[in-house]
């Protein structure tokens, strides 16, 4: 079998393993629907938006930002963190998979389930009268491209590292933060402004913002242009990487 | 023929010192050879080396010193992972899937789905439904993770403690299937912490001892090595001070596991004399009283030692 076929096959087989976690499926598909409910139906936060856009649009925005921070970032970590414990990556390495493949394959299935998140908060969004512009819905999902590969190669440097338990801790702490104060959910512009400054380089916060900038006309607190967070975003990816293949463990 | 695995002078450093310091040495200095077709036996105590062992022929530890070498080339290259079966020593199963899904992935990984079929129902893993791994006993799991390094045919199978944790017809057919696969021509490791299983099963036999292989060699001729013994059960702990006392000169008793007894000397008339009087003096009953050569287990306990028995 070819090199792609393997990760395409191994890729499947992932998918299939997350979408039928239970646990998983409340982190990556029920807290977001649910998050984009309440900040469309609620006004009791403010997301920021210019007069004249609906709240729908910078809830989904931002509500992106927290379904892609977790399945790249927590559930990938999480996951990864017990394949370690259970020695299933060793197994793995040990049929005609390389080890590349495992890790490309894994991150493939992360895409894949990003893409589902996706297409389920848009139709919901839809259904809250959301009416996007398709240029605005392009850039959004490069965006979301780059951010799942993002925090996803951070999600391999946490759960490649650490125990499994000790992953499951740091990935669902650093989740809860990230989704509180970290520039996902709600804009960088609701923090206090110095405190802002520094958020707002956060991967969490790039994205959020970013994406509040595309579908919502928001400019968050340092007002960055797309293409430096782009780049930024890319920088965090490069240095996920590049932490994750020094220290990436397979037991 | 070729060996279908070579370890020469095999040196495995491990954690530079979490339990104490220093640097320990999984493997210091082992050889070994696989003869192809034949099924080896691999015996030692707990923390001798023997999942090590399995780790590099499988290509999931590099040797920090000497040479690896399976079916001709570098151990866990892509040729080698397509032609070698690996079921390790913790299972290594993803513990959200379920068991045959899992083995038909991965035979279909190994590119022979058809022969994912005949495993799965000789392991009775259909049985074990929609459950995942993670529900699943131990023993179900060992089933799974054998069906796993099965599948596609290999030519070289490293099987690490297949029998642990397994009921005795789950044992039955793990012997029933490492015959068919020597049959077959395949070249098969076991590991083992069953000595009989080792004596039946096998062709070959080594038996490492501290990270060093201390006895490699076909399995007759290893055991035709050990000494006469005359050995016996009882109840534990046997006042062995008197029994020596008693018995002819140049013979040892040995407690060789709590109620298990062996007198290695001269395994004549007159030892076993000398037992039974001693036997019926003190009002023991010997259960199981055997004479002759000691076969493995003699030559095992014999390497192994007694500090080499496991806590």
């Amino acid at each position: 079998m070819s090199t792609w076929a393997l990760t395409a096959r191994q890729a499947g087989f992932d998918v299939r393993l997350l979408l039928r976690n239970g646990e998983q499926l409340l982190l990556t598909l029920i807290i977001p629907v649910v998050l984009l409910v309440l900040l469309t139906a609620s006004d009791v936060v403010s997301l920021g938006q210019p007069p004249g856009v609906p709240r729908v649009d910078a809830a989904l925005a931002g509500v992106l930002a927290v379904a892609v921070l977790s399945s790249a970032f927590t559930s990938l970590a999480i996951s990864t963190g017990f394949d370690r414990r259970s020695g299933a990556l060793l197994m793995l390495a040990t049929t005609p998979l390389s080890r590349t493949t495992i890790l490309a394959a894994r991150s493939l299935a992360t895409l894949l389930v990003v893409a589902v998140q996706v297409v389920v908060l848009f139709a919901v969004a839809a259904l809250l009268g959301w009416r996007p512009a398709p240029g605005d819905v392009a850039t959004a999902l490069m965006l979301v491209l780059l951010g799942t590969l993002c925090l996803g190669a951070l999600g391999f440097a946490l759960g490649g590292a650490l125990r499994a338990e000790a992953t499951l801790a740091v990935a669902n702490a650093v989740f809860l933060v990230l989704l509180v104060a970290g520039g996902t959910a709600l804009p960088t512009t609701s923090l206090p402004a110095p405190v802002a400054a520094i958020v707002g380089w956060l991967p969490s916060a790039l994205l959020g913002d970013g994406l509040r900038e595309c579908l919502a006309g928001e400019t968050g607190p340092g007002g960055l242009p797309l293409f430096v967070t782009a780049i930024a975003l890319g920088a965090w990816m490069l240095a996920g990487i590049l932490v994750a293949r020094r220290t990436f463990r397979w037991d | 023929m070729q060996p279908a695995a070579v370890l020469d002078e095999v040196v495995v450093a491990v954690g530079r010192g979490r339990r104490g310091s220093g640097e320990h040495r999984a493997l210091d200095g082992l050889s070994l050879s696989l003869a192809p077709g034949r099924v080896t036996a691999l015996l030692g105590p707990n923390g001798a080396g023997k999942s090590t062992t399995v780790a590099v022929l499988a290509g999931l530890t590099v040797p920090s010193g000497g040479t690896a070498a399976v079916l001709g080339g570098q151990p866990g290259r892509e040729s080698a992972r397509a032609r070698v079966g690996v079921m390790l020593q913790e299972g290594g199963l993803p513990t959200g899937a379920r068991a045959e899904e899992l083995v038909r992935h991965i035979a279909a990984l190994r590119g022979s789905p058809d022969t994912a079929g005949p495993l799965i129902d000789r392991l009775g893993i259909r049985q074990l439904g929609r459950t995942t791994i993670r529900r699943m006993s131990g023993g179900e799991r060992g089933r799974v993770s054998l069906a796993c390094a099965l599948v596609g045919a290999p030519e070289l199978v490293l099987l690490d403690e297949p029998t642990s944790g397994l009921d005795p017809r789950g044992r039955a057919i793990v012997a029933e299937i490492v015959a068919e696969l020597r049959d077959r021509g395949t070249t098969v490791l076991l590991s083992t912490h069953l000595l009989d299983e080792a004596e039946r099963l096998s062709d070959d036999v080594a038996i490492i001892l501290k990270g060093r292989c201390a006895a490699l060699g076909d399995r007759d001729t290893l055991s035709a090595g050990a000494l006469d013994t005359v050995s016996f059960e009882a109840s534990m702990h046997l006042d062995l001070t008197s029994l020596c006392d008693a018995l002819p000169e140049g013979c040892r008793a040995l407690e060789v596991e709590p109620g298990r007894y062996r007198i290695e000397g001269p395994a004549d008339a007159r030892t076993l004399a000398t037992v039974t009087a001693w036997c019926a003096q003190h009002g023991v009953m010997p259960r199981s009283l055997r004479t002759g050569a000691g076969g493995l287990e003699e030559l095992y306990w014999r390497l192994t030692g007694s500090d080499g028995a496991s806590p």
